[in-house]
């Protein structure tokens, strides 16, 4: 192993390789304790083999303003089962003892964290194995309150880029933003409906302009047909709302852990065969 | 000679980042923060811009009815024995109460930006019919976000609503209330952030919200200030105003926050009893966190999960607080105390039966906390208390708790 590459991150490593095997990665999204802890596990514990290459996991919160309804209602499910940080971050250890190599993002708002405490929360994440946060209601505006401080637990903080992110105000966004950006394709909640290829295609080359790091896209990418599009040009293709659909509409929650495997292995060929 | 010690007036914000101490901020999606920057250069060109005053100032006038009454409430201040207790008239005003006071100015706001669309949260349905009206003087498309929960218990709002155009969404996501549909406002809003224009209704959200719904309803205290002035030749002693998000309070309050002299006294909604736990008082038994765009006391889990209010006023029934609320508690500026539903109810009925005036039940908290204080005061002690909305819209939910008493 270089020196470089003992002095990368897990996400950094990760898009490394993507790159020189020229793919996109495929990120997908869970949120930690749906529809229970074990079954969450479960689920969790699968994504790596069935071709995750990044897992983001949800921090359930009561009120997760930038979703959609589907989740909504998985978070909602997580807590009604009795989810909470420390079960979170249960579940990422469990990850960790199995799998040293898959990057693992947390994603959610800010609140529980800030109930927690910062430090706190930092210190326990980053020995869990955390390697990026995704907190959707901290703009660059708030850097101080957890951007800054989690890069000194070496954990990445990554931003969202959305449509109304202008020219002006892209700099700033990406400014403390490390590991991969993620950029949200559409306005609106996560599970909307997507825009065309064309026209996310030609805004990711726009912010390409602006920076070298990696580029994911998210919101409205359900199908193996879609991920495969916006992996002919995005560093990483984020699936969310389509997983949790799997595990609301399962017969059991068994069948809801398969049904996810199934629809990541699905997502993750078409993948690999996008560049071909 | 010495000179009474008077507590130095604490610094008035927000700071440019929209703190006021470590309360407020601008915790929202990147997806809304360049809606929200434009928002506030437009308010600060607004403010600037005589034209737009000009036009509030005709509208508050002629539209609204203002300035409100201060009106002196002789047969309570007897019945009470102490205080002497004046009532702000904002029951009398356009709509109902004193939300309008808020729409007229940012509806005013909308127009400059060019939006064409207004959406709003509402809880007991006085913003909500509030911002359907003025979206009506104005020609807009209006869509009101109501928790399917308060829908059924404030019916008559709702008719209002759709009776002057608006569409009325129910929100049955998390508890079907009114921080629910402040969610699903919040979602609509970073949906369709071209076209729409977000009316909230109280001091709390994103920065510059707070700073804005209390500057549109500071013309409550503005015109206390003037009025007292008149009638008795100086300042009152006590302000007494219900909160919910706390607009009302802080537009009585506001004008008067470095006059040290003036007591400022919030009254939340205790519910069944703070101890019960179910109850709608923030600063009172809540915690700091992160909600809604701003940092302020709110009602949650240790693990930071939101938690349900209750309120017999849907208008109180938030587990939250406006930020610049929970600052004037914490820097001890103002006083925040608590009444329960129990004792709302029979302020109701004492200011009907004493001065024929029926309160909306959100504002009778704050006269409930006027009987109890008012007694043990001097008979100099002046009292303002912010009648922030009348009760006809609490008809069905009075007459469900006095029905032995209605029955005769």
């Amino acid at each position: 192993m270089s020196e470089q590459t003992m002095n990368q991150s897990r996400i950094e490593r990760c898009f490394a390789e993507l790159k020189a095997a020229n793919r996109a990665g495929l990120v997908t999204f869970i949120s930690a304790g749906d529809p229970d802890y074990d079954n969450s596990l479960n689920t969790l514990l699968a994504l790596p083999d069935a071709g995750a290459d990044i897992i983001e996991l949800g921090m359930p919160f009561t009120d997760p303003m930038a979703d959609g309804s589907s989740i909504q209602k998985s978070s909602l499910r997580a807590l009604t089962a009795g989810q909470n940080m420390q079960k979170t971050l249960a579940m990422v250890r469990a990850l960790r003892e199995k799998d040293q190599d898959t990057p693992l993002v947390l994603m959610g708002y800010y609140n529980p964290i800030y109930c927690m405490g910062v430090e706190t929360f930092l210190k326990q994440a980053s020995e869990a194995g955390v390697d990026g946060l995704i907190v959707v209601d901290l703009p660059p505006e708030h850097d101080d309150e957890l951007c800054m401080p989690a890069r000194e637990y070496n954990i990445h903080f990554i931003r969202l880029a959305t449509p109304t992110t202008d020219a002006k105000r892209l700099p700033l966004v990406l400014e403390n933003t490390s590991g991969f950006l993620y950029y949200v394709s559409s306005t609106g909640v996560t599970g909307a409906a997507a825009p065309t290829p064309e026209k996310v295609q030609a805004e990711v080359e726009a912010i390409r302009a602006h920076t070298d790091i990696p580029i994911g896209v998210g919101f409205g990418i359900r199908t193996p047909e879609q991920a495969a599009r916006i992996a002919r040009f995005a560093d990483g293709v984020v699936v969310g709302s389509a997983l949790t659909d799997c595990i609301e509409n399962a017969a059991s929650p068994a069948e809801g852990t398969q049904a996810v495997a199934d629809l990541v292995s699905a997502l993750s060929g078409a993948i690999k065969k996008a560049r071909d | 000679m010495t000179t009474p010690t008077q507590n130095a007036a604490p610094e008035i914000g927000p700071d440019i980042n929209g703190f006021f101490g470590r309360f407020g901020g601008r915790f929202v999606a990147e997806t809304l923060m360049p809606l929200i920057l434009e928002l506030q250069a437009e308010y600060n060109r607004a403010k600037d811009d005589p034209a737009f005053h000009a036009e509030l100032e005709a509208l508050r006038k002629d539209y609204v009815g203002r300035q409100s009454p201060l009106y002196f409430a002789e047969r309570l201040t007897e019945k009470l024995g102490g205080a002497k207790i004046f009532l702000k008239r904002e029951d009398l005003m356009h709509t109902g109460a004193h939300k309008i006071n808020n729409c007229l100015g940012q509806i005013l706001l909308a127009k400059r930006m060019g939006k064409k669309r207004i959406i709003a949260e509402t809880g007991a349905g006085m913003h909500g019919v509030a911002t359907a009206t003025v979206a009506a003087r104005f020609g807009m498309d209006c869509v009101i976000y109501m928790g399917s929960t308060d829908i059924d218990r404030q019916q008559p709002n709702v008719h209002r609503m759709k009776l002057l155009g608006a569409e009325v969404i129910p929100v049955t996501s998390g508890t079907g209330t009114l921080k629910d549909a402040m969610n699903d406002a919040l979602r609509d809003w970073v949906t369709n952030v071209d076209s729409t224009f977000y009316i909230i209704g109280t001091v709390a959200g994103p920065h510059p919200y707070p700073e804005m719904v209390r500057d549109f309803q500071s013309i409550i205290g503005q015109e206390v200030r003037e009025q007292i002035l008149e009638k008795e030749g100086r300042l009152p002693d006590s302000l007494v105003a219900c909160i919910g998000g706390g607009s009302n309070a802080m537009g009585l309050f506001h004008p008067f926050i470095k006059d040290t002299s003036v007591r400022l006294i919030g009254v939340e909604a205790a519910g069944h009893g703070i101890e019960t736990g179910k109850h709608a008082a923030s600063l009172k038994g809540g915690t700091p966190g992160v909600l809604h765009g701003n940092r302020t006391f709110l009602l949650q889990s240790e693990d930071g999960q939101i938690q349900d209010a209750h309120s017999i006023s849907a208008g109180l029934d938030y587990p939250g607080i406006g930020p610049e609320h929970a600052w004037l508690h914490e820097v001890g500026r103002g006083e925040y105390v608590a009444i329960t539903d129990d004792e709302a109810l029979d302020a109701f009925k004492l200011l009907c039966r004493l001065e024929g005036i029926i309160p909306a039940l959100e504002s009778s908290h704050a006269i409930a906390h006027a009987i109890k204080i008012a007694p043990s005061l001097p008979k100099d002690h002046l009292m303002v208390i912010n009648l922030s909305g009348r009760g006809d819209k609490d008809m069905a939910t009075v007459t469900a708790h006095l029905a032995d008493e209605l029955a005769d």
